[in-house]
């Protein structure tokens, strides 16, 4: 573990983050899984706004769910103005 | 394509995190974190965020986070301050994100010193009214008549929630706002506004908790909107003892319709949803009187 320089000896050691917890895949955790209508999305974004995962990608215009991580709460289902996010039983495979 | 959003696009929450699905406190983290940006250090004394900001050395957040005691969150700060300040940084803004049992119950006495000394501090309670990381139990910040654990077979909690924000404007600081996730553009403001205040100020997010509430966890966004809709929450800010509404909700819906989509408020009776409706109009009597 990393010690800051100016430590006195025989003080606790500062652990310091270096890592992300993005490691750690929360798409597993879901039951059902949010599916968007790309015909009746009007990109308004909102279901990125509302994500307590943070896992809907924008970036390329068009909201696109990392599924890796979506723990599928139906947040973004639910808040969404176009009604266009459906919610899908996820099949084991 | 660039998109125009209503909230600033970057990210300081990262995916991965281990909060329940639809966890109101998670998007509490997400927002203020967009508002107060990365020249940002978190101090968490126990409370969900414990664990959501994940095992060390993974953390969750993209700025540093000092994990303290229960009861010393807002004493811990102010050294953390002090520290930060004797080595010439004045700039990094010093947060407290502690949970309503950390904040109404056992970390009242260290933040009221805090909030007396005026420490150049930004103090954040996301109040999900109860004790719910250790499993739901009743906090000061817990409502008259919910359901809890420790408050089952009593037609729930006896005592009505305590009035925190009351206690910390007789501190006479500078900034008290409250603030809840369903609105998220009202949020990222007052965190940024509370960012360039000095002095001691204090933040009350109302977080719902799918777990702890009762209600499903698509119902998170609804509920906080709701909570505001009905008066049950009301959002404002108090500057230099200034009291302002945020929002002014001139028709406010019934407090039932809140009420009923939470299991914690399901063995309720009409004339208990009466009184509380009562409570309620009596507390925006005040608001509309400071206002
Ligand atoms: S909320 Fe609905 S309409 Fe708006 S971007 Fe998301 S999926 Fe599309
Ligand atoms: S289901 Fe929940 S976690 Fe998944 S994308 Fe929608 S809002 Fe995010």
């Amino acid at each position: 573990m990393p010690r800051l320089a100016f430590d006195p000896e025989k003080t606790a050691p500062i652990l310091i983050s270096g890592r992300s917890m993005a490691e750690n895949k929360t798409g597993i955790w879901r039951s059902i899984r949010p599916q968007i209508d790309k015909e009746k999305c009007t990109h308004c974004m909102v279901c990125w706004k509302y994500c307590p995962e943070a896992c809907v990608d924008i970036a390329s215009g068009i909201p696109e769910i990392n599924m890796g991580y979506c723990k599928g709460c139906a947040i973004c289902a639910d808040v969404c103005p176009a009604d266009c996010v459906e919610m899908v039983e996820e099949v084991a495979r | 394509m660039t998109i125009k959003t209503s909230i600033p696009e970057s990210e300081l929450l990262s995916a991965g995190h281990l909060a329940c699905q639809g966890c109101g406190a998670t998007l509490a983290m997400r927002y203020a974190l967009k508002g107060l940006g990365k020249e940002t250090v978190l101090v968490t004394p126990a409370c969900c965020w414990t664990i959501l900001a994940g095992p060390a050395p993974r953390l969750s957040v993209g700025v540093p986070l000092l994990h303290c005691p229960f009861a010393t969150a807002a004493a811990t700060a102010s050294g953390l301050k002090a520290g930060l300040v004797a080595k010439g940084d004045e700039k990094t803004q010093v947060v407290v994100w502690a949970g309503d049992g950390g904040t109404f119950d056992i970390g009242l006495q260290a933040l009221s010193g805090a909030a007396d000394r005026n420490e150049d501090i930004l103090y954040v309670c996301y109040d999900n009214e109860a004790y719910m990381n250790t499993g739901i139990q009743r906090s000061g910040g817990t409502p008259q008549k919910a359901w809890t654990m420790t408050t089952q077979g009593k037609g729930g909690s006896e005592r009505p929630k305590k009035d925190l924000d009351s206690i910390l404007e007789a501190h006479h600081i500078p900034y008290i706002a409250t603030v809840t996730p369903g609105y998220p553009e009202d949020m990222v403001r007052k965190f940024k506004k509370a960012r360039g205040i000095k002095g001691f100020r204090f933040i009350r997010v109302l977080s719902p908790c799918p777990p702890g509430w009762k209600h499903d966890s698509s119902d998170t966004v609804d509920l906080s909107k709701l909570a505001v809709q009905t008066g049950s929450f009301a959002l404002y800010e108090i500057e230099d003892g200034a009291f302002r509404l945020s929002m002014k909700t001139p028709k406010r819906k019934a407090v039932g319709e809140y009420l009923k989509r939470q299991g914690r408020f399901r063995h309720l009776t009409e004339k208990d949803i009466v009184e509380m409706q009562e409570v309620v109009d009596a507390a925006w009597k005040r608001y509309e009187s400071r206002s």
